[in-house]
């Protein structure tokens, strides 16, 4: 057979510099290239390549176990010599000898500033959704799409500064304050609260910029679904005569549903676990008015369980027992977001398995 | 350095799907084997095991003997990495590496076996180009992107990868599926040129292309949905074309089903 | 059709002008509401901007808040060098830990572990570490570096704490990045014979380089703007230093939230180091989007 190719050179490149090969010399240079080789070079390289990707990825399984662990570890002296229900005390005590504290005060300012902001974002961010994908030219969504991410770029810390320096002045929210109060006042979550007499510093301010920073997330999901309505079923609504709101009444908000909830539902566990906004704009309720008696008003101030941590954490940092108190709140806050992530996750998925 | 390959007894799964059963074959060194038959009868999968990228896909695994000059495929210490050294494969759709200029997916085999030498690289990367007629249309520019040539030429540049590494057998499926004439015609030549070098196997649809480029043909069938695909015969191309064995090629070579 | 006469104007002659009364003015108020939205939505974003450039604008036009630090008697003099060194440095420490784990893990879950039982487990997990608020993340480091090992506050501790945070938005990102890389690509490398790794190193991951690296800057911008790790892990520092291994130490975000602890938040300082940060974290994003933009377009995305 002729060897059009130069045979010496060939004969360098094919056997690879590292090969262990045994057909090297065995053959001479005439040959080319050595038969089936039964032993190739690197695959020890594959080994440890996939070795090393599969440690590493079992570590990362391992380390939520790991962080479950320590969260529990740290917290159970502090939570085996405390005096009080850890669940229904709304007080904090834990300088003095017997420690006393709970979470109740802090679950419902969390649980509160995190639904209402959950009920400001939602709308508007099904709103913007819509906007991007049913309604605004392809040379409008694209931008307003990339200013909508942009307002997820900003670091959490700026929004607290800004809500707290900046809107708490702002004079319309004193206004909806004052007509929240005037309509629904009746209801013990928008009743006025005494010596409470602006907006700065209260659950409500907060609320409202929890609601401007988890619109991204909410909107981001929500375009994804929407974008994703089959064609031919707003063809088919159009085909009938549908305005714009009826092919989307029709066609694409059954569609989204799954996903505008498992989007709401991270942004939910997004604004439970925020620290600094919500630390820089609430103001603390003394712990003599919590003792006295149960102000569920969001024109009050309060703590969450991440601004509690954030705030008290620098005092704490010497003391075992407050320590431990504060990590046993970090893990309530911890199990809660699990729990809130978690059914995101499954109502996303079975969205997409429908 | 082209090879005899052998098939004895195989029978081909994925997962619990047996997809082809008993094929017994044989490819002369030095000749094109095309294999025809209708959708999922199994002839790429066939082609597949033939240097081990079947059991590329999870679940995939093959029973029986494929042997190259007497060396089981399958045996143990064999491995499937060293097989796909020795038995090159051209795909359906040409698929350059996209990060990679054109000189460098030619030697990408090499280079990423561990071939450090520049100027031997360089001369084996003109030669294989040469071996697949692009030499003259892309040596201008090895340095741009191998996305940036037409259809035809990329399929070209993948037949040139799979020479560079100088294989004993190259394995193409469907090559010129997704080509037009013009670009299909070139690379018919260039099948016809590379079997002074190397055995090839060609799967096709095109019955037209299997008489024009191959010196036997195998025809798989499937005796019914869901049941697996077979092989039916094997003979000279010109011999299946004109009087073959067996009813069930006839009826597919003269288009009454398939 | 029925689907009209629900609205009660049920059409009784061609009519080919305009929908009804009330269905018209439905759909306008819509429209109406989604632009609305859309506005409300922006607004914030140019508020937040606009508060920050013109208090901050001034403090970021001195020459001395890039060359001093805060430890001048005159606050006139103050300067941000400490901080905007400190935030990029525990940035570039975060990211060189978090990068190899998070694109090992990302080529396991890819690249090895496709459909298996084990990749649903480890998907699982950073299912999980993506909802760990960034306080938790904290105060687990602390447990772990000062309780259990008997460490101290450091940059290092609050780096561990960031890796937890940019770990899983990292990985996610390369997870997207792998799957868009056709198999095609996988197979004909297999088929030259080259190994599996090999193949991964060198043709799937410089095929997908560019979406990868976008995930990593965004990574980079989140962590960066991260406060609360920075508070429970680090104490707060006017001078400059550069080692991470010192109890205090400076970052932009500990400049404000230390300011709020001191009781003097509206300052030109903080305003200073906001607007600094926000340029900071939103150029990396600016720049991360405009590549990603590109490089999908290329993917023909």
């Amino acid at each position: 057979m002729a060897e059009p190719n130069p045979g010496t050179d060939s004969q360098a490149v094919s056997a690879p510099a590292d090969a262990p090969d045994p057909t090297g010399g065995a053959t001479g240079p005439s040959k080319p290239r050595p038969s089936v080789r039964t032993k190739t070079p690197s695959r020890t390289g594959d080994r440890v390549f996939s070795g090393l990707s599969a440690t590493v990825a079992v570590l990362m399984a391992v380390l939520v176990v790991v962080i479950f662990a320590f969260l529990v570890k740290s917290a159970i002296p502090a939570l085996s010599a405390n005096q009080a229900n850890f669940f229904t005390t709304r007080t904090w005590s834990t300088d003095g000898d017997p420690i006393k504290f709970g979470i109740a005060a802090l679950f419902w300012t969390t649980a509160i500033s995190s639904v209402i902001a959950l009920l400001i974002a939602v709308p508007l961010a099904i709103g913007i959704a819509l906007f991007i994908t049913q309604m605004a030219p392809r040379r409008l969504a694209g931008p307003v799409a990339f200013v909508v991410d942009l307002l997820a770029a900003v670091p959490s810390i700026i929004f607290g500064l800004w809500g707290s320096i900046v809107l708490a002045q702002a004079g319309f929210l004193e206004w909806i304050r004052s007509a929240l109060i005037a309509v629904l006042g009746w209801i013990p979550i928008f009743s006025e609260t005494p010596s409470w007499t602006d907006p700065s510093g209260t659950v409500f301010l907060a609320s409202i910029v929890l609601a401007i920073m988890i619109l991204p997330i909410i909107t981001a999901t929500s375009r994804d679904v929407m974008a994703q309505t089959p064609r031919d079923q707003i063809e088919a609504s159009l085909a009938l005569g549908a305005t714009r709101w009826e092919v989307i009444k029709m066609a694409v908000l059954p569609h989204a549903r799954s996903g505008i909830i498992s989007g709401s539902m991270l942004g939910l566990g997004r604004a439970l676990g925020e620290t600094l906004a919500v630390t820089l704009i609430l103001q603390q309720v003394s712990q003599m008015q919590l003792r006295r008696v149960f102000d569920p008003s969001i024109f009050t101030g309060g703590d969450t369980f991440a601004s509690k941590i954030a705030r008290d954490f620098p005092e704490a940092l010497n003391d075992p027992q407050s320590l431990g108190a504060l990590v046993a709140s970090g893990l309530a806050l911890f199990v809660i977001t699990f729990f809130v992530n978690g059914a995101a996750r499954m109502i996303a998925e079975r969205g997409v398995k429908r | 350095m082209a090879k005899r390959i052998e098939v004895k007894d195989l029978n081909i799964f994925y997962g619990d799907f047996h997809a082809v059963e008993g094929v017994e074959l044989t490819v002369e060194p030095r000749t094109v084997t095309a294999f025809i038959g209708p959708s999922g009868c199994g002839k790429s999968t066939v082609l597949r095991t033939l240097n081990r990228m079947h059991e590329v896909i999870p679940g995939a695994y093959c029973t029986g003997q494929v042997l190259l000059d007497g060396t089981d495929l399958y045996g143990k210490g064999i491995d499937p990495v060293a097989v796909r050294h020795t038995v090159g494969m051209v795909f359906q759709r040409a698929n350059p590496f996209p990060a990679m200029s054109i000189r460098d997916n030619v030697v990408a085999g090499l280079r990423l076996t561990g071939a450090k030498n520049k100027k031997a690289l360089d001369e084996v990367a003109e030669h294989a180009l040469r071996g697949a007629n692009l030499w003259g249309e892309v040596k201008d520019r090895l340095d741009r992107s191998g996305a940036s040539l037409s259809g035809g030429q990329q399929q070209r540049l993948c037949i040139a990868r799979a020479i560079a590494v100088q294989p004993e057998v190259l394995l193409m499926d469907e090559p010129c599926s997704a080509l037009d004439p013009i670009s299909t015609l070139a690379i018919e030549d260039l099948i016809n040129e590379l079997k002074e070098e190397f055995t090839v196997v060609i799967v096709t649809h095109n019955m037209q292309q299997a008489a024009r480029v191959s010196d036997r043909t195998a025809f798989f069938n499937l005796k019914a949905q869901g049941e697996p695909g077979h092989l039916v015969e094997i003979d000279s191309t010109e011999k299946i074309f004109s009087n073959p064995s067996q009813k069930a090629t006839e009826d597919y070579i003269s288009g009454r089903f398939g | 059709m029925s689907s009209t006469s629900d609205n009660g104007s049920v059409i009784t002659s061609l009519e080919l002008t305009k929908p009804s009364g009330p269905r018209l003015a439905r759909n306008g108020c819509v429209s109406v509401f989604m632009v609305f939205a859309t506005v409300l939505a922006v607004a914030p974003l140019v508020w937040v901007l606009w508060s920050a450039i013109s208090k901050g604008i001034g403090s970021m036009l001195r020459a001395s808040w890039w060359t001093n630090a805060m430890d001048s008697a005159d606050q006139a003099k103050w300067g941000a060098l400490h901080a905007i060194v400190g935030t990029i440095q525990i940035g570039l420490i975060t990211a060189v830990i978090s990068v190899p784990i998070a694109l090992l893990t990302a080529i396991y879950l890819v690249e090895y572990a496709r459909g298996t039982k084990m990749a649903r487990v480890v998907s699982f997990a950073v299912d999980v570490l993506t909802g760990v608020p960034s306080i938790v993340a904290a105060l687990f480091i602390f447990a772990l570096v000062v309780t259990t090992f008997g460490g101290h506050q450091s940059a290092w501790a609050a780096s561990l704490a960031l890796v937890i945070l940019m770990v899983p938005t990292v990985l996610r990102s390369t997870e997207e990045m792998l799957k868009l890389v056709p198999d095609s690509l996988r197979e004909a490398s297999f088929a030259l014979g080259i190994t599996k790794w090999r193949t991964i190193v060198s043709v799937v991951l410089p095929t997908s380089i560019s979406g990868i690296a976008t995930g990593i800057m965004l990574g980079l911008a989140r962590v960066m703007g991260e406060t609360a790790p920075l508070i429970l892990l680090l104490q707060f520092n006017q001078y400059f230093t550069v080692n991470p291994n010192t109890p205090t130490f400076a970052t932009l975000p500990t400049i404000i939230s230390n300011a709020y602890t001191q009781g003097s938040a509206d300052t030109p300082t903080v305003w200073g180091a906001a607007l600094t940060l926000i340029v900071l974290v939103m150029g990396l994003n600016i720049i991360a989007k405009s590549i990603s933009r590109r490089y999908l377009r290329r993917m023909g995305k």
